[in-house]
């Protein structure tokens, strides 16, 4: 099995972004044209913590048509009070579109989680096509979740 | 075979300029439309036609006495006699409009399965089959108990008669099989098909979706009792497909949904049903849908369809070819007998990663499980990338196709 020590089925290892969104949008504006805006999202992706294939099951699925999502939600370590997510997909652009999210959701108190509006959030990194609710990628849905456990 | 059709060069340019949205570029890239399997391009006739309908000739079918209905009725009903020409049906009332292949196999389920299929009786469907050819039969079964068998693949994607022969028999009452693979693009071998099956007594549906697009379709000659497609994927539009059924399975299947222009009177106490097709039509139907099918038939009439198939399959071999040249590239789907439609996968990079990216390109190809999840199972695959050719596309585009697919190594790798 691939698990390292901090990420197991009961406790996987939540996102904990190093980076904040204004950041984000910094390191995007970099970049003029779109092939290094997807390299760096894919790098994004490839940084993401573990996430254990034993937690890949039908319930951790998140609906999306054309690639495979998987996410379970909690807490970072010893700080119950705020909302953490762990997510994977075998679509390495839906696992950078996953940092994305992680950058957005990851950390932050449930208020916070409730308040942020992801679209404006992926229009200002220029990603907003990947947030239409036609593109059936699971990133929608992703956000779905994330919001019901938040509010939770 | 034709070498009149063969002789005769087929002018891919003249026709691009009938298709109005080939000219168009997305992400300021020209177009490169791949995924015609899905839904293809609408030359500017079917547009018209439905603008000159709704602009000039419409009302409700079958029911007005003044001069527009009846003009609405007759384009609605010459739009029939176009489709029953061009598939050489025997008589119009065996052409029944439905919204789609879907609805249509789902009518054939629902009133022929629930009329003459009982608990222990069995369906042979094949391993390429679309959702659309599997859940209804599902449906039919919970419902009856019957029994479903699957007929199996070749590793190379092709049918195999002899296993099929070898599960079909006394029991088997319907054989229901795509004519062409949506995801292999396999032309299957349905004459024999339809000679085996109804060797054993069985009626024959075709899933013709993709085979009436790439092949001259005589349902008379093919020898099936049913054949289903849908409109939008024959250069028509949306909301509209057919059915068609030998007209004596037709009169004595029961009516699929109940409502207006479906019957011959109707009292409190008893109702009698309209003949076929009516039977079948109940509620106004998809009027100007019927007409921009028609407006499609006609625009396949006006061309040479032995030389757009020709062009096609030409379009196919170069595909095959310059795919199998790009490095980490496999070809799904190989059988010798196969229409414009290629999957294959990339290693390393995820079908959706492809497709998104490819799109930057300019180049629209379809990702997924292309709703054949059988299917990937079977091929062991969780997706595939395909890319599917109508006789506008040209071969710039498939060298499109590949440079994008090298652009797009170098950003996934
Ligand atoms: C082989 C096959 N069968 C059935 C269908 C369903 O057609 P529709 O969605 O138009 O009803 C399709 C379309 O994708 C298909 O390719």
């Amino acid at each position: 099995m691939t698990q390292t020590a901090t990420s197991s089925p009961e406790n996987p290892e939540m996102i904990a972004p190093e980076i904040t969104f204004a950041e984000l949008v910094e390191n995007f504006a970099l970049f003029d044209d779109w092939e290094d805006r997807y390299r760096y999202l894919i790098d994004l992706g490839r940084k993401l913590p573990l996430f254990p294939d034993s937690l890949k099951t039908e319930l951790n699925k998140v609906r999306g048509c054309m690639s495979q999502v998987w996410l379970v939600t909690g807490h970072p370590p010893g700080d119950p009070s705020k909302f953490a997510f762990a997510a994977d997909s075998d679509a390495h652009i839906v696992k950078g579109l996953i940092a994305v999210l992680g950058v957005l959701f990851s950390g932050q108190t449930p208020a916070a989680v409730a308040s942020i509006d992801p679209e404006a959030a992926f229009a200002k990194l220029g990603l907003d096509q990947h947030l239409s609710p036609t593109r059936r990628n699971g990133v929608v849905a992703m956000v779905a979740r994330i919001k019901a456990a938040a509010a939770a | 075979m034709n070498a009149l059709g063969k002789a005769k060069v087929f002018d891919v340019d003249k026709i691009r300029a009938d298709f109005p949205i080939l000219a168009r570029q997305v992400h300021g890239k020209p177009l490169v439309y791949l995924d015609s399997a899905a839904s293809a391009q609408k030359p500017q006739s079917v547009i018209d036609a439905i603008s000159r309908t709704y602009g000039h000739e419409y009302a409700n079918v079958h029911r007005g006495a003044y001069y527009l209905s009846e003009m609405a009725t007759r384009a609605y009903e010459d739009a029939r006699e176009k489709v029953r020409l061009f598939i050489n049906a025997a008589s119009p009332s065996e052409v029944v409009f439905t919204k789609g292949a879907t609805e249509a196999i789902n009518l054939v389920a629902h009133s022929f399965g629930r009329a003459f299929i009982k608990a222990g009786d069995e369906i042979v469907l094949s391993a390429v089959e679309h959702h659309s050819n599997i859940v209804p039969w599902q449906l039919l079964r919970e419902a009856t108990g019957c029994v479903l068998k699957i007929a199996p693949m070749e590793a190379d994607g092709s049918f195999n008669l002899e296993s099929f022969a070898a599960i079909i028999g006394p029991k088997t009452k319907l054989v229901a099989v795509a004519h062409v693979s949506n995801v292999l693009g396999t032309i299957l071998p349905v004459r024999e098909i339809a000679r085996l099956a109804q060797a054993v007594g069985a009626k024959v549906l075709l899933d013709g979706c993709q085979g009436i697009v790439h092949q001259i379709v005589d349902v008379q000659d093919l020898g099936c009792d049913f054949y289903v497609f849908s409109g939008h994927k024959l250069y028509g539009p949306t909301g509209i497909g057919i059915l068609w059924a030998r007209a004596e399975l037709l009169n004595a299947m029961p009516p699929y949904q109940g409502g207006g222009d479906m019957i011959e009177s109707v009292s409190f106490a008893k109702t009698t049903w309209a003949p076929a097709p009516a039977k079948f039509e109940a509620g106004t139907p998809p009027i100007v849908g019927a007409i921009g099918l028609g407006a499609a038939i006609d625009y396949l009439n006006s061309i040479d369809r032995v030389a757009a198939t020709a062009h096609e399959e030409d379009l196919l071999r170069h595909a095959m070819s310059s795919l199998a040249q790009v490095p980490g590239v496999r070809l799904i789907g190989t059988a010798r007998r196969k229409a414009a439609v290629q999957s294959f996968v990339m290693e390393g990079a995820h079908p959706h990663d492809l497709a998104t990216v490819l799109d930057r390109s300019g180049v629209c190809v379809r990702a997924g499980h292309h709703c054949a999840q059988p299917l990937m199972e079977l091929l062991g695959v969780s997706a595939t990338t395909r890319a599917s050719f109508a006789f506008y596309n040209t071969r710039a585009e498939v060298d499109a196709l590949i440079a994008a697919l090298r652009k797009a190594q170098e950003v996934l790798l």
